[in-house]
C-alpha cells in the first residue's frame, strides 16, 4: 500500500480528504513560490541540538556544524577537501624544530560585535583557554584543547596531561606566534579544529568571570554559552537566537564578513533525531537540507530530484576489543578468532552506502601512513571456531554494546551492523549478551571500558594518520584497556618526528603493529551523503563533514 | 455488619470520595459517576456480576447460559476463532516455523541500503526481513513472545493485584470496623493508579528500571495491578455477603480458610474475563514499549513490537515488513477484545438488551 | 453549590496526598537509589556519601517526605538530568504545544465521535452500526505510533498535504504572548501564522485523536440506547412530541452526560498517547520531551511527569463534577 507502484489507494484516500487538499494547496503554493526569495530562510536539520554556543567546551559534531558558520579559526581546510589552507591567518610558518608558529593575520577582519581582528585577540584566545580552570578543566568541557594542547597553566587534576602550550605573543599588529613545547604531528591540523574559534575580545571580557558549576557528570554550562547574545565571532554568519524547546538555532548573514558574504540571509538549523523524519521533513518541504542520509534513502532522494552529494571516503568504523572488561578479549587468539569469524563484506555490501570498504587498518587508505602490508583477516568460520577451541574459549560468552538511538557518518543503522556480527559470532559458538545505551550514555560507557565489545568509529578531523591511530593508541586509554610501551613509545617518537618522509613510514610501521596486536577490529570506510532540496546551490561538501553553509545560496 | 457492599455504603453517607464509586451509586448510570468513577465503576460492575447471577443461576449454572449466549454472538465467536489461531500458532510456534527465525541464511541476498528486499516466494512465504531472516518464521515464533509477554504481564498484574484487592476485600468483608479501614486505605492508593494511564505508568517504569523483556513484562504488568485489585476486592465483598460464607463462618470455619476456599474460587469468573481484556492491552502496550526503545535490547530475537517498530524506517521501500507485525498485533488484539467484550456481555444481563 | 464544590476540594487533598506518597516511595526504590542515577557509574563511595548527603538522604525517612512534599508545593520538581534546567520550567514553556494538540485532538474526537455514537444507536444493527463499533475496536487495538506513522507516510511524505514536523514552519516569525501560537495568532491578527500551525495540527492532531475517538463512539452509542429505552423518552413520544424535540431535549441531553465525562478521563491517555504522537511528528511539546527522558532514563522528568498528570487529571474532574452538577441536580444531592 505505500509502494511507489500503487498509487490507487491513496488517490482513494486523497480524495476523502478533499476539503482539506484545496484548502492546503493554497499554503503548499505560497511555501513554494517563496523557494527562491533570497530572504527565505535555509533551514538545515541536523541529528541532534547544539551543546554550547562556544564550541571550546565540547566535541560534538553537532555543535561544530554551527560553530564553523560564526566562528573561524586560524587555518581551515580547502572547501570540499582535506589539504590545510589559510582562515584568518593568511599565512603561517613553523620554525625549524617546529615549537614556533608565526601566523601572519588578513586585515580588515571584522567581529560581529565591531571589535577588530589583531594579534591581540588571537592571543587573548589562546591565553584564556590555557588558564582555564575549575569545571572547564575536566575533559568534558576543553576535550580538544587537551588532546591538542595538552593542560593549562595550573593542572588541578593529576589526569589532566602536562600542557605542550607555551605562549602566544604579538610581536606586531597582526603576528601572531605560538609556542608549543615540541613538535608535533597534531599541528598544523590542531589550529584548524573548529573547537578553537576565535572570539572577540569583547566577548572575552564578558564571559571572563563566567564559571562551569557542578559535579563530573552533571556540569551546568555558562550562561553565555547556552544564551545568544554574548560570543561574536567573525564568521559569515552571526548567531542571532537558540531556541532550547525547538531545538534550533538562527543565524543571520553578517554583512561585514571580510570574505564572500553568505548566500542565505537567514539559516535555521534545527535538530531531528530520528532519520526517517528528517528524510520525510526533506520530501514534504519543512526544511531544505539534511545530513546523515540513510544509505537506502540515497537513490530514491536522487530519484525525486533532490540534490544528494556524496563526501569522500574519510572515516573508520571499528568493533573494539577492551581487553580488561573481558579477559578472554586479552588473548590474542581469542581476537584473532573472531576477527576471522564476522563478514565485514557483507555489511559493506548490504548495509553501507555505496562506496564502502572493508576497512583493513584503522584508518582510510586516502591518508598517508596507511599500508598495504598489514596483516589481514578474511572471513573464515572455520578456522574461528578452530582458533576459539585451540585457545580453550569454545564457550566464550561476550557482552556486546551498541548504540539506539543514532546513526553517525560512519555508522548507518547500527541495530543492523551488530546483528550481522552478534549472527556471525554465534555461529562460531560464541554466546553474545545485547547492551544497549542511548548515544549520550554509550559514549561514556565505552570510554571508560565497561563494554567487551561495541561499536565505535571516527571521522578525521584533519589529514594526518596520527588524528587516527594516535586518538587511540598513543598512551594507555580506558577505551581499549591494554598496555603496550613499545607501541605507544613509537607513537609518540612517529608523530614527533617533523620530517614528514620518515613520519610517513613510522605511521605505514605502526599500522602494521597495530594490525598485529589486533586491538579491535576496523570494520569498514564509508562515504556519507547529505541531502538537498533542489532550489538549493549546495555548498562544496567535505570529506571532513565541514561544509561551510556561506558558499550555499538559493538557486 | 454490612450484608451487601452496596448497603455498606448506603449506611455510612458522608464517607469521603468513596461513597461516590461504589456500584450502587453508578450501575444505573454508570457514567455519571464522578471522579475517578467510570473506569473503577466498570471494574466493579463486572466483579459484583458473579455474586449476583449466582443467586438466580445456581452456581456453574452462570456460565452455562453465559456460553449459550456467546455461541449466538458473532463477536464471540470471530474473537474466540482469532484468539484459538493464535495459541494455536503460539504454543506449536518451533513446530510450525519452517527456519530458524534468528539465521541470517539469505543475509546476501538483501540489500537495505540499495531497497532491494525479497518479497514472499516459495522458500520463504512472508519474504525475507532486513537482514536476510525468514519473516514467516519470526512471524510465528514472534506470536510466542507476545503470547509469553502478554500472559506473563497478566499474571503479575494478576498476582499482585490480587494480593492487594483480595486482602482488602477479605479486610474488609471479614476484618469487622479494622479491616474496613484497612480497605479504605489500600483503595484509596489503588484509585490514584488507577488514575494513571497503563502506558505512562509501564513507559516510567521501563524507563527507570532498563530495557529488557522483563521490564516489558514486568512494566505492563504493575499497570494492571490496580485494575485487577479492584475487581478482585469487588468479588470479595460481592462474595463476602452469601449465605455459604455466612454459613461457613457460622460453623466456625477460620476466616482465611473461608476466603481462600470459598470466597476466593467463586470471584475467578470476573478475573477470567478482565484478563482476556488486559491481554490486548498488553499486547499493544509491550509494541508501545518496544517503538519507544524500551523493549527487548537483542534484536535477533523476534518479537512483534521489536520487529514493527524496527521496520518502521522501511516503511517506503519494504512496507511488508512493517505490516505484517503491525496487522499480527491488531488482530490479535482485536481477538482478545471482542473475546472479553463478549464474556462482559453474555454474564451482564444489564448490557443485553 | 459552593458546599459541593468545597466538599470536592477537600476530597482531593487525600487523594494527592497518596499520590505524593506513591511517588516518594517510587523515588526510594529507584534501583540503587537516586544516586546512582545521577552520578556516573565509576564514582567513588565518598562521591556518594556525600550527594546523598547534599539530597538528604541521610536524614530520616519523614523529614526526606515533608522535604520532598515541601518542594512539588513550591512547584520545585528538580532539575531535568538531560538539559540541566528546572522540570517544572521545562514543562511549562512546552506546555502550551502539548495543550493545543490535545484540544485539536479533543475537538476531532467529539466532532467525530458524538454523531457517529448517536447514528449507531439510532440506527441498530444496521450496517453502520457494526462498522463505527468495529472502527472503535480497531481504533482501540491500533498502536498509536503505528497510526502516526502511517498518517505520515500516506499524507505528509507521499502526498505533500501536511507538514511532517513541527509546530510551525521553521522561520514563521510571529509575536509570541503567550506561547499558545494559534491563540496568539488570533489575537494578533497574524493568520498565516495560526494556519500554519493548524496544518502542523492536523496529523498528530488525527492520530492521537483515535482512542478518544473510539471511546466517545461507543459511550455515546452505550448512551444514547439506554436513554432511548428511559422511560421519559417513551412518554415524550407517546405524547406526540416532535421527534426533533425529543431527540435534543431529552435523547441528547441526558446522553451527553455520561459523554462530558468521558472526556474528562481521556486526558490520561490523551498525553501518554501524546508521548508517542509528538515523538512521531517531533512536536516540540511536553511528550517529546517525556520521550526523550524515557530514552536517557531522566528521572526528574518522568516522575513531575506523572504528577502533572496526576495532578491535570483530578483537577479536569472536578470540574467535570462541577459542571455535572450544575446540569444534573441529583449529583449535588448525593
Amino acid at each position: 500500500m505505500f509502494a511507489k507502484s500503487s498509487r490507487k489507494p491513496l488517490a482513494l484516500l486523497a480524495t476523502a480528504a478533499a476539503l482539506t487538499l484545496v484548502a492546503t494547496a493554497c499554503a503548499e503554493s505560497t511555501r513554494d513560490d517563496g523557494g527562491t526569495d533570497e530572504s527565505e530562510p535555509f533551514v538545515f536539520a541536523s541529528a541532534g541540538d547544539i551543546k554550547t554556543l562556544d564550541p571550546f567546551l565540547t566535541s560534538d559534531g553537532e555543535t561544530f556544524r554551527y560553530s564553523r558558520q560564526v566562528f573561524e579559526t586560524l587555518l581551515e581546510h580547502e572547501s570540499g577537501g582535506s589539504e590545510i589552507v589559510g582562515g584568518l591567518a593568511e599565512e603561517w610558518e613553523q620554525s625549524e624544530d617546529g615549537t614556533e608558529w608565526t601566523f601572519e593575520l588578513r586585515e580588515g577582519v571584522l567581529f560581529h560585535d565591531g571589535d577588530e581582528l589583531d594579534a591581540e585577540a588571537v592571543c587573548a584566545n589562546f591565553e584564556r583557554w590555557y588558564n582555564l580552570s575549575g569545571g572547564y578543566q575536566s575533559s568534558n568541557n576543553s576535550y580538544y584543547w587537551q588532546s591538542i594542547f595538552g593542560g593549562f597553566a595550573e593542572n588541578e587534576s593529576e589526569d589532566i596531561p602536562e600542557p605542550r602550550f607555551v605562549s602566544c605573543e604579538a610581536p606586531e599588529e597582526l603576528t601572531a606566534v605560538i609556542t608549543i613545547d615540541e613538535y608535533s604531528s597534531v599541528f598544523p591540523g590542531g589550529f584548524s579544529l573548529a573547537a578553537f574559534g576565535i572570539m572577540s575580545p569583547s566577548t572575552l571580557e564578558a564571559v571572563a568571570d563566567q564559571e562551569i558549576t557542578g559535579e563530573e557528570g552533571n556540569y551546568t554550562l555558562p550562561e553565555y554559552s547556552q544564551t545568544a547574545g554574548t560570543v561574536a565571532g567573525t564568521g559569515p554568519f552571526t548567531v542571532e537566537e537558540w531556541d532550547h524547546d525547538q531545538a534550533e538555532v538562527t543565524l543571520k548573514r553578517f554583512d561585514d564578513y571580510w570574505g564572500d558574504s553568505a548566500g542565505f540571509e537567514t539559516m535555521i538549523l534545527r535538530a531531528i533525531p530520528d532519520e526517517t523524519a528528517r528524510r520525510q521533513a526533506l520530501e514534504a518541504g519543512d526544511i531544505h537540507g539534511y545530513d546523515l542520509v540513510a544509505p537506502a534513502d540515497v537513490e530514491p532522494l536522487t530519484e525525486a530530484d533532490f540534490q544528494v552529494p556524496t563526501r569522500d571516503v574519510f572515516n573508520v568504523l571499528y568493533m573494539a576489543y577492551q581487553q580488561e572488561a573481558d579477559e578472554a578479549l586479552a588473548d590474542l587468539e581469542v581476537r584473532q578468532a573472531l576477527a576471522h569469524a564476522v563478514d565485514r563484506q557483507r555489511i559493506v555490501d548490504t548495509i553501507l552506502p555505496e562506496g564502502g570498504e572493508v576497512a583493513t587498518q584503522f584508518h582510510p587508505d586516502t591518508l598517508d601512513g596507511w599500508s598495504p602490508d598489514v596483516q589481514t583477516y578474511e572471513y573464515d568460520p572455520e578456522r574461528a571456531e578452530e582458533m576459539l577451541a585451540d585457545a580453550g574459549q569454545e564457550d566464550l560468552t561476550l557482552e556486546f554494546c551498541y548504540p539506539t538511538d543514532v546513526t553517525r557518518p560512519y555508522m548507518p543503522a547500527p541495530r543492523d551492523i551488530f546483528d550481522v556480527i552478534a549472527s556471525d559470532l554465534e555461529a562460531v559458538g560464541v554466546t553474545v549478551e545485547p547492551v544497549t545505551y542511548e548515544w549520550t550514555e554509550y559514549i561514556p560507557k565505552t570510554n571508560s571500558g565497561e563494554c567487551p565489545l561495541y561499536l565505535l568509529g571516527w571521522t578525521g578531523d584533519y589529514n594526518d594518520a596520527y588524528n587516527f591511530i594516535g586518538t587511540w593508541f598513543s598512551g594507555y586509554n580506558s577505551e581499549f584497556g591494554f598496555r603496550d610501551e613499545d607501541l605507544f613509545a613509537a607513537m609518540e617518537e612517529a608523530s614527533s618526528n617533523p620530517n614528514d618522509e620518515e613520519r610517513v613510514a613510522a605511521y605505514q610501521d605502526l599500522n602494521e603493529q597495530i594490525m598485529d596486536i589486533l586491538p579491535g577490529l576496523p570494520i569498514s570506510s564509508s562515504p556519507p551523503s547529505i541531502a538537498f532540496a533542489e532550489n538549493v546551490n549546495p555548498p562544496n561538501v567535505s570529506p571532513l563533514t565541514q561544509e561551510n553553509f556561506a558558499e550555499a545560496s538559493w538557486k | 455488619m454490612p450484608t451487601t457492599p452496596s448497603s455498606q455504603n448506603r449506611s455510612e453517607p458522608g464517607n469521603g470520595p468513596e461513597h461516590t464509586d461504589t456500584p450502587e451509586n453508578t450501575d444505573a448510570r454508570d457514567g455519571h459517576a464522578p471522579l475517578l468513577g467510570r473506569r473503577a465503576a466498570r471494574i466493579d460492575r463486572l466483579a459484583e456480576l458473579m455474586g449476583r447471577q449466582e443467586e438466580s443461576d445456581h452456581g456453574a449454572g452462570v456460565w452455562r447460559t453465559a456460553f449459550a449466549r456467546m455461541r449466538r454472538s458473532p463477536m464471540a465467536i470471530s474473537g474466540a476463532v482469532i484468539v484459538v489461531v493464535f495459541l494455536v500458532v503460539a504454543l506449536f510456534a518451533p513446530l510450525i516455523a519452517p527456519y530458524s527465525p534468528t539465521s541470517q541464511a539469505w543475509g546476501a541476498e538483501v540489500f537495505p541500503n540499495r531497497n532491494v528486499f525479497v518479497g514472499p516466494r516459495a522458500e520463504n512465504w512472508l519474504g525475507l526481513d532486513n537482514l536476510g531472516r525468514d519473516q514467516f518464521s519470526r512471524m510465528v515464533i514472534g506470536a510466542r513472545q507476545t503470547l509469553l509477554v502478554g500472559v506473563v504481564a497478566t499474571l503479575v498484574g494478576f498476582g499482585v493485584g490480587a494480593l492487594l484487592g483480595g486482602a482488602a476485600g477479605a479486610a474488609s468483608v471479614l476484618g469487622g470496623r479494622w479491616g474496613r479501614q484497612v480497605d479504605n486505605l489500600v483503595m484509596r492508593v489503588i484509585d490514584m493508579m488507577l488514575a494513571l494511564p497503563t502506558l505512562l505508568l509501564a513507559v516510567t517504569i521501563a524507563a527507570l528500571v532498563g530495557s529488557s523483556l522483563t521490564t516489558v513484562m514486568i512494566a505492563v504488568g504493575v499497570a494492571q495491578v490496580p485494575i485487577f485489585a479492584r475487581l478482585l476486592r469487588g468479588a470479595m465483598l460481592s462474595q463476602g455477603s452469601r449465605d455459604y460464607v455466612l454459613a461457613a463462618r457460622a460453623l466456625g470455619v477460620r476466616k482465611h480458610r473461608i476466603a481462600l476456599t470459598h470466597i476466593l474460587p467463586n470471584s475467578l469468573g470476573p478475573v477470567i474475563v478482565q484478563s482476556t481484556l488486559t491481554l490486548a492491552t498488553a499486547i499493544i502496550d509491550a509494541a508501545a514499549l518496544s517503538y519507544l526503545g524500551l523493549g527487548n535490547p537483542d534484536p535477533s530475537f523476534p518479537e512483534w513490537g521489536t520487529m514493527l517498530a524496527d521496520a518502521q524506517r522501511f516503511l517506503s521501500s519494504a512496507p511488508q515488513l512493517a505490516v505484517y507485525p503491525a496487522l499480527a498485533i491488531i488482530v490479535t488484539a482485536l481477538g482478545f477484545t471482542l473475546l472479553g467484550e463478549a464474556m462482559r456481555e453474555a454474564l451482564d444481563p444489564k448490557l443485553r438488551k | 453549590m459552593l458546599r459541593f464544590i468545597v466538599r470536592r476540594l477537600l476530597q482531593l487533598i487525600p487523594t494527592l496526598g497518596g499520590l505524593s506518597i506513591l511517588l516518594f516511595v517510587w523515588l526510594q526504590r529507584l534501583p540503587g537509589g537516586p544516586e546512582y542515577a545521577l552520578l556516573p557509574d565509576d564514582a567513588t563511595a565518598e562521591q556518594r556519601a556525600a550527594l546523598r548527603r547534599s539530597l538528604g538522604l541521610d536524614e530520616p525517612i519523614t523529614v526526606q517526605y515533608l522535604a520532598f512534599l515541601r518542594r512539588i508545593v513550591q512547584g520545585d520538581l528538580g532539575t531535568s538530568l538531560g538539559t540541566g534546567r528546572p522540570v517544572t520550567e521545562e514543562f511549562f514553556t512546552r506546555f502550551p504545544a502539548t495543550f493545543e494538540l490535545g484540544v485539536t485532538a479533543m475537538l476531532i474526537a467529539v466532532s467525530v465521535g458524538v454523531p457517529l455514537g448517536y447514528l449507531a444507536a439510532r440506527r441498530r444493527g444496521t450496517v453502520l452500526d457494526f462498522a463505527a463499533v468495529g472502527g472503535s475496536l480497531l481504533g482501540i487495538c491500533t498502536p498509536v505510533f503505528f497510526l502516526a506513522f502511517i498518517l505520515k507516510v500516506v499524507f505528509a511524505e507521499r502526498l505533500g498535504l501536511f507538514p511532517s514536523a513541527f509546530r510551525l514552519s521553521p522561520g514563521m516569525s510571529r509575536t509570541d504572548l503567550t506561547g499558545f501560537v494559534v491563540l496568539d495568532g488570533l489575537r494578533t491578527g497574524e493568520f498565516d501564522v495560526v494556519w500554519d500551525a493548524l496544518l502542523h495540527l492536523a496529523l498528530p492532531g488525527l492520530a492521537l485523536a483515535s482512542i478518544p475517538l473510539a471511546v466517545i463512539v461507543r459511550m455515546t452509542r452505550a448512551s444514547v440506547l439506554e436513554v432511548l429505552g428511559e422511560d421519559y423518552v417513551r412518554t415524550a413520544n407517546a405524547k406526540g412530541l416532535h421527534r426533533n424535540t425529543v431527540r435534543t431535549r431529552h435523547v441528547m441531553r441526558n446522553a451527553m452526560l455520561p459523554v462530558v465525562t468521558a472526556v474528562g478521563l481521556l486526558t490520561g491517555s490523551l498525553f501518554a498517547g501524546a508521548v508517542l504522537t509528538e515523538s512521531v511528528f517531533a512536536f516540540p511539546g511536553i511528550g517529546s520531551f517525556v520521550y526523550a527522558a524515557t530514552q536517557g532514563r531522566d528521572y526528574p522528568v518522568l516522575t513531575g511527569f506523572i504528577l502533572l498528570i496526576a495532578t491535570m487529571y483530578v483537577l479536569i474532574n472536578l470540574l467535570v463534577d462541577i459542571s455535572y452538577s450544575l446540569l444534573d441536580p441529583r449529583v449535588r444531592a448525593q
